[in-house]
Order: C-alpha cells, then sequence, then structure tokens
C-alpha cells in the first residue's frame, strides 16, 4: 500500500489541559473549561473563539465514568461554540489522539479552517472496583474478562512474555517508573507530581509521627519491592507501574497550515499521523510488541520524512510502566528487545539521549483516559516552544512524538510535530 | 441436535458440556477459536464447528490482586489472588483463561512454558450459573 500524505497541512496554535488529578465535584464540562481557558492563553496572537467551526471530543467512558453520555455537544455548549458541529470520538484510551487525528483530517479536506479537538475523562466518581470494570470493558468482554484479567492484568501478562522472552526484570520496569515521577515532579499538572525519593521520606515521616517503627528502605528500589508500601496489582505490575485514577481534560486548537502564523507566532505544524487497529491480545503472534503501534509509527514517520533518530522529544503511552519499554521499541528508537536496557540506563532519561515523557507521561502526570492523548500534544507543544518551564529539554528540541494507545494496543495512533 | 450459531453463547455452551469448540470454515478450512460466523480469509459464511485440543502451554502470564467485581463476588481479591494467563493450544490457536494449580502468592515460580489441561470452572447458583473455561497446570 502506498503511503498518502495529507492535502493540506494543519498547524496546532493553541493548546492546553486542566491539571490532572481528582478533583471532587467538578464534571467533564467543567475541566474541559479549565482545559478551553488554558488553550486560549497559549494562542499568541489570540483567537475568536467564534471562528472555531467544529469540535472533536475524546472521551473514553463518561457513560459509565458519570453518567453521562452524548458528551461532544455539552463540551460545545460549555465553550459557547453551540450549535457548531460537535463529534465524540471513543478509542478507549486513545480516543483524543484518534480526536486529533479527526480533526487533522477534517481541516486537510478542506471541510474547515479551525477546529477544537478536546479530550476529556473524570474517573474518579466511581469506586476502584468499578473503574477496574469500566476499563475492562475496552477489552474482549466475551473472551478476556470471562478469564478474570484486568487491564493491570493485560500489561503484566506481557511484562511476564517480555521478560521470559529478552531477561527484563521487575527492577527494570520500577526503573520506568522512577524517571516518569522525576520529570512528573517538574510538572505543575501532575497528579503525582512527587519523585519516588519524596514519596518514601513522606512514608518515614508519617510513621515516624505515628509512632511507627521506621522503614529502613536503603534505596527507591528496594521501597519499590515492598509488598506493603509497593503492593502487586498484577504481577510483576505493582500500584508504581500503573497510571492512576485520573479526572482532566486537554484541548488543542488546530488550523490550515496557511493560516498558522495568524494566530501563532511558533506554531506546530503536524507533519505526520498514523493509525492503526489489531486483534485481542491472545490471537496476537508477538506478545512482546503492539503491531498496531509500529503500523501507526510506520505511516507517521513515512508521512513526516523523518526517522526515529531525528525525533528530540516523545511522549509515549506509559499506562503500566513496561508498555512505555515496549513503545520505544515499536516506535524503532530501539531495537526490538533493547528497550528495557535503555530504560535500565537511563538513556530515555529527560536529559538522556533519547527523551521519553518528559511531563511524567501518564504514570505520574496522570491518565484521564480519554484526554491522555491530547494531554500529550500538549507536553510537545511547549516542549517544543521552549516553554517546558523547569523540564525543559535544552538545545531547542524541533522535532516531537506522540504514541497514544487504546485498550492493550487494539487502537495506536501515532503524531510528529515540527516547529520550524 | 440442535442448531448453534457461531456465537460466544453457544461457545458458553458447549462449555456447559465441558468441550472446548471453535468454528472450522467449510471452504478453506481455516480454524477460528473463539468461534465466529463468517471465515475472515475467504469471506464465506459457511462453518463447522470443530472439538478442539485440551492440552497447551502457557504462553503469558499475571496474578491478579486487584480483583474486577465479578472476581471479587467469585471469593477473589487482595488476600487471594489468582492467576489469569494466555494459553496455546496443542494446534497454536490461543486463549485467554484463568489458570489453575499454580501459587499465585508466589508468582516468580510461574514458567513459561507450563502444560496446561482445559478445566470447565461453573459459578453462580441457578439462573445466574454460568461454566467458565479454565486451564490446570499439568
Amino acid at each position: 500500500m502506498s503511503r498518502k500524505k495529507l492535502n493540506r497541512g494543519v498547524a496546532i496554535v493553541g493548546a492546553g489541559m486542566s491539571k490532572f488529578g481528582a478533583f471532587t465535584g467538578l464534571s467533564t464540562r467543567d475541566l474541559f473549561v479549565q482545559a478551553f481557558q488554558d488553550m486560549r492563553a497559549s494562542i499568541d496572537k489570540g483567537f475568536d473563539p467564534n471562528d472555531i467551526e467544529a469540535l472533536y471530543i475524546g472521551n473514553y467512558s463518561s457513560d459509565l465514568f458519570e453518567g453521562q453520555g452524548h458528551t461532544a455537544p455539552f463540551m460545545a455548549d460549555w465553550t459557547g461554540l453551540a450549535p457548531r458541529p460537535a463529534t465524540r470520538i471513543e478509542d478507549a484510551c486513545a480516543s483524543s489522539g484518534v480526536a486529533l487525528r479527526q480533526g487533522i483530517i477534517a481541516i486537510a479536506s478542506g471541510l474547515y479552517d479551525i477546529v477544537l479537538v478536546g479530550g476529556i475523562e473524570k474517573m474518579n466518581d466511581l469506586p476502584t472496583s468499578e473503574v477496574t470494570d469500566t476499563l475492562a470493558t475496552a477489552s474482549d468482554i466475551l473472551y478476556e474478562i470471562p478469564a478474570g484479567f484486568t487491564f493491570p492484568g493485560f500489561y503484566a501478562a506481557m511484562a511476564t512474555a517480555y521478560m521470559h522472552k529478552y531477561g527484563a526484570t521487575p527492577e527494570t520496569f520500577m526503573k520506568v517508573g522512577i524517571k516518569n515521577h522525576e520529570n512528573g515532579s517538574l510538572n505543575e499538572k501532575a497528579q503525582f507530581g512527587a519523585t519516588i525519593r519524596k514519596v518514601m521520606d513522606g512514608k518515614i515521616a508519617k510513621a515516624k509521627t505515628r509512632g511507627y517503627p521506621e522503614p529502613t528502605w536503603a534505596d527507591e528500589i528496594e521501597f519499590l519491592h515492598d509488598d506493603r508500601a509497593n503492593p502487586v496489582i498484577a504481577w510483576p505490575m505493582r500500584l508504581f507501574d500503573c497510571s492512576p485514577i485520573s479526572d482532566g481534560a486537554a484541548a488543542l486548537l488546530l488550523v490550515g497550515e496557511e493560516l498558522a502564523t495568524k494566530f501563532s507566532d511558533a506554531p506546530l505544524y503536524i507533519i505526520g499521523s498514523g493509525q492503526a487497529s489489531d486483534v485481542a491480545l491472545h490471537d496476537r503472534k508477538d506478545m512482546t510488541a503492539l503491531r498496531a503501534a509500529q503500523l501507526a509509527g510506520k505511516e507517521a514517520f513515512e508521512m513526516a520524512g523523518v526517522t526515529p533518530a531525528d525525533i528530540h522529544v516523545a511522549e509515549v503511552h506509559d499506562c503500566f510502566t513496561i508498555a512505555e519499554v515496549i513503545a520505544t521499541e515499536d516506535l524503532g528508537f530501539f531495537p526490538q528487545g533493547e528497550g528495557y536496557k535503555a530504560a535500565e540506563d537511563g538513556r530515555t532519561a529527560r536529559l538522556g539521549e533519547r527523551p521519553i515523557n518528559t511531563s511524567g507521561g501518564l504514570k505520574s502526570k496522570g491518565h484521564p483516559v480519554g484526554a491522555s492523548g491530547a494531554g500529550q500534544a500538549v507536553e510537545i507543544w511547549k516542549q517544543l516552544r521552549g516553554q517546558a518551564g523547569e523540564r525543559q529539554l535544552p538545545g531547542e528540541p524541533t522535532l516531537g512524538l506522540t504514541h497514544n494507545v487504546g485498550g492493550t494496543g487494539q487502537t495506536c495512533v501515532v503524531h510528529i510535530y515540527e516547529r520550524r | 441436535m440442535t442448531e448453534h450459531n457461531f456465537t460466544h453463547v453457544s461457545f458458553e455452551h458447549f462449555l456447559g458440556e465441558q468441550k472446548l469448540m471453535g468454528a472450522r470454515c467449510k471452504a478453506c478450512d481455516t480454524l477460528y477459536l473463539p468461534p465466529r460466523p463468517m471465515c475472515t480469509e475467504c469471506y464465506r459464511d459457511d462453518m463447522n464447528w470443530a472439538e478442539l485440543p485440551e492440552n497447551g502451554k502457557l504462553i503469558a502470564f499475571t496474578t491478579i490482586h486487584i480483583a474486577p467485581t465479578a472476581m471479587l463476588e467469585a471469593g477473589y481479591g487482595r488476600d487471594n489472588p489468582y492467576v489469569s494467563g494466555i494459553v496455546e493450544l496443542e494446534n497454536g490457536l490461543a486463549i485467554s483463561a484463568q489458570i489453575m494449580g499454580l501459587d499465585a502468592a508466589k508468582p516468580e515460580e510461574i514458567k513459561i512454558g507450563t502444560a496446561l489441561k482445559a478445566e470447565y470452572v461453573e459459578r453462580g447458583e441457578g439462573e445466574a450459573n454460568k461454566t467458565f473455561l479454565a486451564f490446570r497446570a499439568l
């Protein structure tokens, strides 16, 4: 199949997000208003919201999480954009990555010039067991759920297959978590913006004030091996290997390429977009890679005319720590089976040769599932414009990538961004 | 004999008869687990039921400590974790299932490649009674 290009270039001229976290009393529409205002403030030359022609909103399951279906028109209403067409996109945790792609396609088609892309999710209204059940509906409810699988369980199973094939250990995954918490500690929008060290110190201080015996962890790895401090969720995935239950929203303003500098001094041009689907996990020949991510990446790289080595910063879908390791291989940053060594050696650290998840990733920043894909683009927006504050990458990065996964990799969507 | 559509309802019905059944395309012989109504190799929709091998091996697994509601109701949870896995049957097809006969408290000792045999587990009372596919370590 020959690779196609967009008929018209598309640029991001504004990007914003709510803080990710647990926000009692706020619904998705309230969070989306926060993201919208943050996005508005990021548009260098300002804009009139009335110029927006359509909305594409990624949302996994407000139906089950907050009892609200048909969410897109409410986002249009609360941002003053009714009666413009408002469409909800659902592809599990890839919902707003796919919404971004739909927004791009809508502009590239020539139908619209200015489109608002959003992502929303409100997960904290339900108890954990019901959140687990709701997330599980993104897998095969007929043939996977009766086996007792949960989402941590699926990725844990991939981890056991990966460890068996390549020799990684649970410590490998712990190091990914430590790294992402370090990055997240520099992100004021992160849900768990504390380093693992700080979490440990907090627990030690708490033990002291309560008169309990003081924990004697020698280092972060020993802490992460402590079954009480870091309980197993689905072995080898422990609490600090799993992204949290999160509420949050993100918003992106997309325009036709020729209009970009009317809005922005430094627009991000979307030069590559790829998406693919896959079968259920048990039907795959290889459980240590996501074929859909490999294909989405290939499509995006070919459209962009760049290679993995050219990318300066990438936000990848680390819903679980194993997922980050696999992502860095699927995208071609490291050969298959070597991503775990790269993670162990610190090559994916913020100041390493291949910075991955400078925002803290889903692990530390938070994972309001339908908002995560658009949230990744917000980090690339900041890094490529030199606005990432304390976590800003040195060397003026100009090429960024986002990798957003739905379910166990049954949906993957990859975008490549350029600051010119 | 009752006609069984190539659906999960029929699949579960056969589990109740202690049978692991897949669908085989009459035209091109492709075998499907789970069963499906249309062959996605030749696009004909003429299937036969085929009894599948009950022996296989473990190719991926996890021990689940934070359980979904259905497994909590079955008595599992933080203090009583269980093993879920992916099983490759002798004919190369694979399926997800709960794995019995392994110690979920000692995941480090569970080996990929462990030989398994299908087991049919009944859960729920009266109307809610259902047979689940599981595998047991040999």
